[in-house]
């Protein structure tokens, strides 16, 4: 049983490399080093802070999965060479189209059932996507341009909006509506594990992170965003439906950023206006930092769902030290960078072997 | 061989944009395993002529038939799903991508059904190794990215991928262009591959010397009319190489080059003179 199973015949010209050089050649391997080095970082600066334990795992997670489930939709949209900077705002704007359809009529909603009040808004944020999506394909200006304008609208939306309807910027009460339980229980609740407390959202981020990982790699539609990223012309002369694909894409990520809202919705039993602010900005970098190109065509789900990983170890560790929060953002900006500086040479010194 | 009737024709084509006449009454046609060579400088109109036959442009006057039959074209792909396959020089390939996803692009082979179709990878890096052998070219890892490639086996893979997919008619678009002399040679090899399997080509080319080997129709264009239409048995190499760029011009073009070096004394100007000069021949 020792020898070895039969292999394909292997050309002469190819050499055998190792495992750790085939490994290092997948554009997740420098996001998967950097996350190790920056626990080992944290492990050792911060060991009086309690970093090595359940409970810091846990806030690490938490923290994790939401803006996971962005940065992973994010990150197919990018490697087909596109951008989204509205997710954040769109994050706040479903949220608050969720809240605004189930509050009753005195505090000046609209006191819809909740299950045709979330169809209607994941309709409506799916619409954003699409409009976004539509925008770009036709006018064929840099979606940096018209995600930016969207990301300045949808915000204003979720401030005007609210502040109109019931003068108020933050509705709660999420709780007290007919359906809650049941939506907490899939979206919203904790699990006890170890002494700690899991988000449901983590088991979410996971489940979406294989899925989307299946479809890159594994189908048609994946094959084709690595196309359109690498030339969208030289796609489209082999017949693939550029437009179709980049549109869906836009509503990936607006449907991934519908999610967060209710899966926060549902976690703090209300929507505020200004949830998700810089989340874009966070799932881009969380992509970047897992490998992703920024010019499309190259890179992985995995990997920007480490980069989230990644960007929340940082963040959480950062608090746990005790470093003034003034500091933080500076923190966060420099280690990140580094991340990106050190994935990329890790990449290369891979690929030249 | 040569009394097959054509798989692809046209007759009196003329293209304008607005003012701008691009083609003007142009004729030619390839049979099934021939090699049609289409000749001319820049602004020739060769790129005009590509986007007609390949669909990207309806002509303005003039028929097109293929297999017999008149027919337009609303879309690239409707040309492509005819089977008539255009090879460009530089959209052929994504450099990031792995060859066989490269191969398949557009065309990708499913396993499974409904919501669990996917794609059939294993089929298709072994169809891609099958069909690169058949061709005669030897990959040696389908997970390379094209990237990785010289220019000739890119072209190569292009070709290879165009006649895997049922092409009958092979538009080629200057694939010798951009690349070194072996590499040349490879893709002619290639050129000569596809014309044994029963495929008429449409070569591109400015270059003579890469059009007589693998040619055995010669179109030659000028100033988006048909300057001369040859079988490879009425014109030997040197009087196509005159015509190309007209003797004339490379006569001028001789003089200049000799002046110039002569007043700069430079010696590869001055080589570069003798050699057009010899390729010009004595009218």
């Amino acid at each position: 049983m020792t020898q070895e199973t039969a292999s394909p015949p292997l050309d002469e010209r190819v050499r055998k490399v190792s495992l750790a050089t085939r490994l290092g050649t997948r554009p997740e391997f420098g996001a998967l080093v950097a996350l190790i080095v920056v626990w080992v970082f944290f492990a050792i600066v911060a060991n009086d802070n309690n970093f090595v334990s359940w409970a810091t795992t846990a806030a690490i997670l938490n923290r994790a999965a939401p803006l996971g489930i962005l940065a992973v939709a994010v990150a197919l949209l990018m490697i087909s060479g596109e951008f989204d900077l509205s997710v954040g705002s769109v994050v706040g704007f479903a949220g608050m189209a969720i809240m605004l359809l189930v509050t009753s009529s005195s505090q000046g909603g609209y006191a819809w059932p909740l299950l045709p009040a979330l169809l209607l808004a994941v309709v409506i944020t799916l619409g954003v996507g699409f409009l976004n999506g539509l925008m770009v394909v036709t006018t064929k200006l840099p979606s940096f341009i018209i995600t930016l304008g969207a990301l300045f609208v949808f915000r204003g939306l979720a401030t005007a909006i609210p502040r109109t309807l019931t003068n108020r910027t933050q509705l709660g009460a999420f709780d007290s509506i007919p359906g809650f339980d049941g939506l907490n229980a899939v979206l919203g609740q904790k699990v006890e594990l170890f002494g700690a407390r899991f988000d449901i959202g983590i088991l979410w981020w996971l489940v979406i992170t294989a899925l989307a990982t299946w479809v890159l790699t594994r189908t048609r539609i994946g094959n084709w965003i690595f196309g359109v990223g690498g030339d969208d012309n030289a796609s489209r002369n082999v017949g693939v439906p550029v437009n179709k694909l980049k549109i869906s894409l836009f509503m990936t990520t607006a449907f991934a950023a519908f999610l967060v809202a209710l899966m926060q919705v549902t976690q703090f039993k209300s929507a505020d206006s200004l949830r998700g602010e810089l989340q874009e900005f966070n799932a881009i970098i969380a992509a970047v930092v897992g490998g992703v190109l920024l010019t499309g065509g190259y890179g992985s789900v995995i990997g920007a769902a480490l980069g989230a990983l990644i960007f929340a170890m940082v963040q959480q560790g950062i608090i746990i030290t005790g470093v003034d929060g003034d500091w933080f953002k500076v923190f966060v900006g420099a280690i990140l960078v580094v991340a990106v500086i050190f994935n990329n040479f890790v990449r290369q010194q891979a690929q030249k072997r | 061989m040569s009394d097959a009737q054509p798989i692809l024709e046209i007759n009196n084509v003329s293209k304008y944009f607005g003012s701008v006449i691009a083609l003007q009454d142009v004729s030619m046609f390839v049979r099934p395993g021939e090699v049609t060579c289409l000749l001319g400088d820049n602004g020739a109109g060769k790129s005009t002529l590509i986007k007609t036959l390949a669909g990207v442009h309806k002509p303005s006057e003039g028929s097109y038939r293929f297999e017999g039959n008149e027919v337009e074209f609303e879309s690239p792909r409707q040309a492509l799903d005819m089977g008539i396959a255009t090879v460009y020089q530089d959209l052929a390939m994504i450099p990031l991508m792995s060859i066989w996803r490269n191969f398949f692009l557009g065309s990708e082979p499913t396993i499974g059904f409904g919501p669990f179709k996917r794609f059939d990878v294993d089929s298709a890096k072994r169809v891609t190794r099958e069909e690169m052998a058949k061709m005669g070219i030897d990959i040696r890892d389908p997970d390379q990215p094209v990237g990785t490639l010289s220019g000739g086996e890119r072209q190569s893979v292009a070709i290879a991928r165009a006649v895997y997919f049922g092409a009958k008619v092979l538009i080629l678009d200057e694939p010798t262009a951009a690349l070194g002399v072996k590499q040349a040679g490879v893709v002619l090899k290639y050129i000569l591959q596809a014309k044994r399997r029963g495929i008429g080509v449409i070569f591109i080319t400015h270059n003579p010397h890469h059009a007589y080997p693998v040619g055995d129709h010669f179109v030659i264009l000028r100033r988006g009319q048909v300057y001369g239409d040859y079988t490879k048995a009425e014109i030997p190499l040197e009087q196509l190489v005159q015509m190309m760029a007209g003797g004339a011009d490379l006569q001028a073009l001789s003089h200049e080059l000799e002046s110039a070096s002569g007043d700069e004394g430079e010696d590869d100007l001055a080589s570069a003179a003798r050699e057009f000069r010899q390729e010009a021949g004595n009218e």
